[in-house]
C-alpha cells in the first residue's frame, strides 16, 4: 500500500507540474492586469499542434534529441507569439479604449471567453478534429523524469526573472499599481506584452511535454488541462507565482490520489471539492495576499 | 449570421412543404392511381425516393463518409440489377453537419419535402434518436447502420436498425472471454461519464459474473483523462487474467502505451467496436499486439457476402471497407430487399417487410430483425496481429449461417 502511494505521488508529481506550468500563465496575467485570460488554455492547444508539426518535421522517433528540442522550442516560439498577438489584438484596444469607463473588468472578460471560442474553432478548422498522437522520442519513464526537470528547471528560472531582474522588477511594479508604475516611466504596454509572451512559452513547454506523455492532440484539448490549472491558480491564490506552482503540484497528487480510491470517476468533484474547502478557509488561496480594492 | 440563414431556410421549407402537402394531397392521390391504368405514364421507371441523413461535415465526418460509400455501393448494385420491382432506387443524401439540430431539420426535410418513402441513417446514437423521432411521427421506416444505443430502436414501430446493441455487445464480450478464452479472473477498466462505455461495461460485469468469471479489479475514470499509470498500477497489482476495456480508441491509444511502460502487453485487453479505427493501429499498434475486440465486421470474415462486399469496395474506392461502410452498406441492402419484398409502395407496408426479415444475408452477417426491432447476428471477435484487424472468430451463433 505505502509502495502504491509513493508511485501514485510520483505520478502525481509529474502530472502536477505540467498544470503548474499552465497556471503561471493564468496567475501571471491577472496578477498584472486583473484579467483572467480564458484564451490560455488555446494557446496551450496550439503549442501542442505546432509541436506535433514540428517533431514530425524534425524526423520524429528517427532523431528524438533533435525532434524532442527543435519541436518543443518551435512550440514555444510560435506559442509565445500567438500570446502576443491575442493580447495585442484582443485585449490591448479594450484597454486603451476602455480606460476609465464603467465595466473594464468585464468586457476583457467576455472578450477573452470569445478568443478562446475563436482560436478553438480555427484549430479544428485548420487541423481537423481528429486525433492526433505524438511519435513516442522516449521511453515513459524517462519522459516523465524530464517533465519533471524541466518543469522546475524553467520555474527557477522564472523566480529568478521576476525577482532578480529589472524586466521582472517591472512586472511586480505592474501588479502593484499600473498608473503609478506608467508614471514612473515603466512602458506598460511592453511589459504586459513580455508577461503575455512568458507565459505562453511557459504553456507550450507545458503541451508538448503533456503530449509526449500520455496525450494525443486535438482542438479540444485545452480544455481539460485549462481548468485544472486554472483551479490551481485560484486554490494557490491567483496572481501569485509561487502559489501557482504549489497549486499545480497539488491538483496533481489530488487527482492521482483519488484514482487508488474506488471513486476514480468522480475525480472533478473531488479537485473542486478541494478548492471550495481551501476557498472557505482562506479567501485568496494558499499563497495569495489580501490586498485593498483600489478602486 | 450563419445560424439565421439557416434558421430563415428552415422556415421557409417548412412553410413550402406545409402549403405543399395542402395543396398536392388531392390532387396527387387521383394521379397515383392513374397511373397504373395510362400505359403512356412513365411511372414504371420513376425512382423510389430513399433519404440518408449523414454526417457529411463537422466533427464525425469520417464516419459519415465511409457509411454514405457503403450506402453508394448497394444502390449501384441494385440499380444494375433492374432495381427494385423494376423501379431504379434514387437516394438523397442530406448533411447533418454533425449537429443535432440540424439533424431534425433535414430529417423533416426529406420526409416532408422529398416525400421518400424511407430512411438511411445516422452513425451515432445520439442523432439516429433524433431522426427516429422524426421518421416515426411521419410513419416513415428508419434503419440506423451504425447506432448501438438500445433507447434508439425503443422509440416506436418504424424504427430499426442493421448492428447489434451496446447490451448484446457486452454480454457477447462476457461470453468470449469467460467462455471462448477461459479467462476466469477480470480487470475492468471504463470511462464512468460516457453511456457507451459504461452501458458496456455494466452489461459485461454481469454477465461474467453469471458464467463464473470473477471480476478482481475495476477502475473508471473520466473521459478527458489521459494519464492513466496509476489506474494502470491498480490493475496490474490486481493480478487479473485479462482486462476489458470498452473504450473509444482515442483513450485507448495513451492507455495502451502506459500500460506496456507498466509492464502490462496489449494482449491482455479486451475492447468492443469503440476501438475500430485506423488511428489506433497508427498510433499504438505495436503496444496492441494481441489484443481482442468485440466488432460487426473484419476486413477478412471468412464469409462470402462479406467477400463480395469487400471485394466490390475495393474496385471502387481502392481500400479496405470499414465497419461503418459494410453496416450502411447493409442498412441499404436490407431495406432494398424489403422494398421488394413490400406488399405495396407505401412507408407503412415497406415497415412490415422490413419487420418480417429473417436470414437476410449481408456483408456482416446474416441478419433476422426480432421483435424490438434490433438486428438478431453474429459478432465478430478481431485479434490485433501485425498492426491490423484481423478476423479471429464469431460469436452469437445461432444467427450465423453464412
Amino acid at each position: 500500500m505505502a509502495m502504491k502511494i509513493l508511485n501514485a505521488l510520483i505520478t502525481g508529481l509529474a502530472q502536477g507540474s505540467m498544470i503548474a506550468l499552465v497556471a503561471l500563465g493564468y496567475t501571471m496575467v491577472y496578477g498584472i492586469l486583473k484579467l483572467i485570460n480564458f484564451a490560455h488554455s488555446e494557446v496551450f492547444m496550439m503549442g501542442a499542434f505546432i509541436g506535433f508539426f514540428a517533431i514530425t518535421a524534425l524526423g520524429g522517433k528517427d532523431a528524438p534529441v533533435l525532434a524532442g528540442v527543435g519541436g518543443t522550442l518551435a512550440a514555444m516560439a510560435f506559442a509565445g507569439l500567438l500570446g502576443m498577438i491575442v493580447e495585442r489584438i484582443a485585449y490591448a484596444p479594450l484597454r486603451t479604449r476602455g480606460k476609465g469607463k464603467a465595466n473594464t473588468r468585464v468586457t476583457p472578460l467576455v472578450t477573452a471567453l470569445g478568443m478562446s471560442v475563436l482560436l478553438q474553432n480555427l484549430a479544428q478548422l485548420l487541423f481537423t478534429a481528429q486525433y492526433r498522437g505524438y511519435p513516442q522520442l522516449l521511453p515513459i519513464e524517462d519522459t516523465r523524469k524530464v517533465i519533471f526537470i524541466a518543469a522546475f528547471s524553467v520555474m527557477s528560472a522564472l523566480w529568478f526573472v521576476v525577482h532578480k531582474t529589472w524586466m521582472g522588477k517591472a512586472m511586480r511594479a505592474l501588479s502593484v499599481n499600473i498608473e503609478a508604475a506608467r508614471l514612473m516611466g515603466i512602458r506598460t504596454s511592453r511589459v504586459i506584452s513580455i508577461t503575455f509572451i512568458t507565459g505562453s512559452v511557459l504553456a507550450a513547454l507545458g503541451a508538448v511535454l503533456y503530449c509526449l506523455d500520455q496525450s494525443q492532440v486535438y482542438p479540444t484539448m485545452g480544455v481539460v488541462i485549462g481548468n485544472r490549472a486554472f483551479v490551481a491558480a485560484v486554490i494557490g491564490g491567483i496572481g501569485s507565482i509561487p502559489g501557482a506552482m504549489l497549486g499545480g503540484l497539488l491538483i496533481g497528487i489530488i487527482g492521482e490520489m483519488t484514482k487508488l480510491t474506488a471513486y476514480s470517476g468522480l475525480q472533478d468533484v473531488l479537485v473542486f471539492t478541494a478548492l471550495i474547502a481551501v476557498l472557505l478557509v482562506k479567501p485568496t488561496g494558499l499563497l495569495g495576499k489580501a490586498s485593498i480594492e483600489k478602486v | 449570421m450563419l445560424g439565421r440563414r439557416r434558421w430563415v431556410k428552415a422556415i421557409v421549407a417548412l412553410g413550402v412543404s406545409a402549403l405543399g402537402l395542402f395543396a398536392c394531397t388531392p390532387k396527387d392521390a387521383p394521379q397515383k392511381e392513374g397511373a397504373g391504368k395510362d400505359p403512356s405514364a412513365p411511372a414504371a421507371a420513376e425512382p423510389w425516393k430513399v433519404g440518408a441523413y449523414l454526417s457529411l461535415s463537422g466533427a464525425e465526418t469520417q464516419f459519415g463518409i465511409e457509411t454514405k460509400e457503403g450506402i453508394e455501393l448497394a444502390v449501384d448494385e441494385v440499380n444494375k440489377k433492374g432495381g427494385v420491382k423494376g423501379r431504379p432506387v434514387k437516394v438523397f443524401y442530406e448533411d447533418n453537419k454533425s449537429n443535432p439540430q440540424e439533424t431534425n431539420n433535414k430529417v423533416l426535410q426529406l420526409v416532408t419535402r422529398d416525400k421518400v418513402v424511407a430512411l438511411l441513417g445516422e452513425v451515432a446514437s445520439s442523432r439516429s434518436t433524433i431522426g427516429g423521432i422524426v421518421a416515426n411521427k411521419h410513419k416513415i421506416p428508419m434503419i440506423t447502420s451504425s447506432a448501438t444505443a438500445p433507447e434508439v430502436t425503443q422509440i416506436g414501430p418504424f424504427v430499426f436498425r442493421v448492428c447489434f446493441t451496446d447490451d448484446t455487445q457486452g454480454q457477447m464480450g462476457a461470453e468470449f472471454v469467460v467462455k471462448t478464452m477461459g479467462k476466469k479472473r477480470i480487470g475492468i477498466l471504463y470511462a464512468s461519464d460516457d453511456v457507451y462505455s459504461s452501458g458496456l461495461a455494466t452489461q459485461f460485469r454481469d454477465a461474467a459474473k453469471k458464467l463464473g468469471g470473477e471480476i478482481v479489479v475495476e477502475k473508471s475514470f473520466i473521459k478527458t483523462e489521459t494519464n492513466f499509470t496509476t489506474y494502470i498500477n491498480e490493475i496490474r497489482d490486481a493480478k487479473p487474467e485479462l482486462v476489458y476495456a470498452p473504450i473509444y480508441y482515442n483513450a485507448m491509444v495513451p492507455i495502451a502505451r502506459q500500460a506496456k511502460a507498466a509492464g502490462m502487453p496489449g494482449s491482455m485487453f479486451v475492447g468492443g467496436d469503440g476501438w475500430d479505427a485506423e488511428t489506433l493501429l497508427q498510433d499504438a499498434g505495436e503496444e496492441m499486439e494481441g489484443a481482442y475486440f468485440t466488432n460487426h465486421y473484419a476486413p477478412d470474415v471468412p464469409w462470402p457476402n462479406a467477400q463480395a462486399f469487400l471485394k466490390a469496395y475495393k474496385e471502387r474506392f481502392k481500400r479496405d471497407p470499414s465497419s461503418l461502410s459494410s453496416l450502411g452498406y447493409d442498412s441499404a441492402q436490407l431495406l432494398f430487399d424489403a422494398m421488394g419484398r413490400a406488399k405495396g409502395d407505401t412507408p407503412e407496408s415497406i415497415r412490415d417487410a422490413i419487420a418480417e426479415t429473417k436470414n437476410f444475408a449481408g456483408a456482416t452477417g446474416t441478419i433476422t430483425i426480432d421483435p424490438n426491432r434490433n438486428a438478431d447476428k453474429s459478432i465478430v471477435i478481431v485479434q490485433i496481429k501485425n498492426k491490423k484487424f484481423t478476423y479471429f472468430a464469431a460469436v452469437n451463433d445461432k444467427a450465423q449461417k453464412p
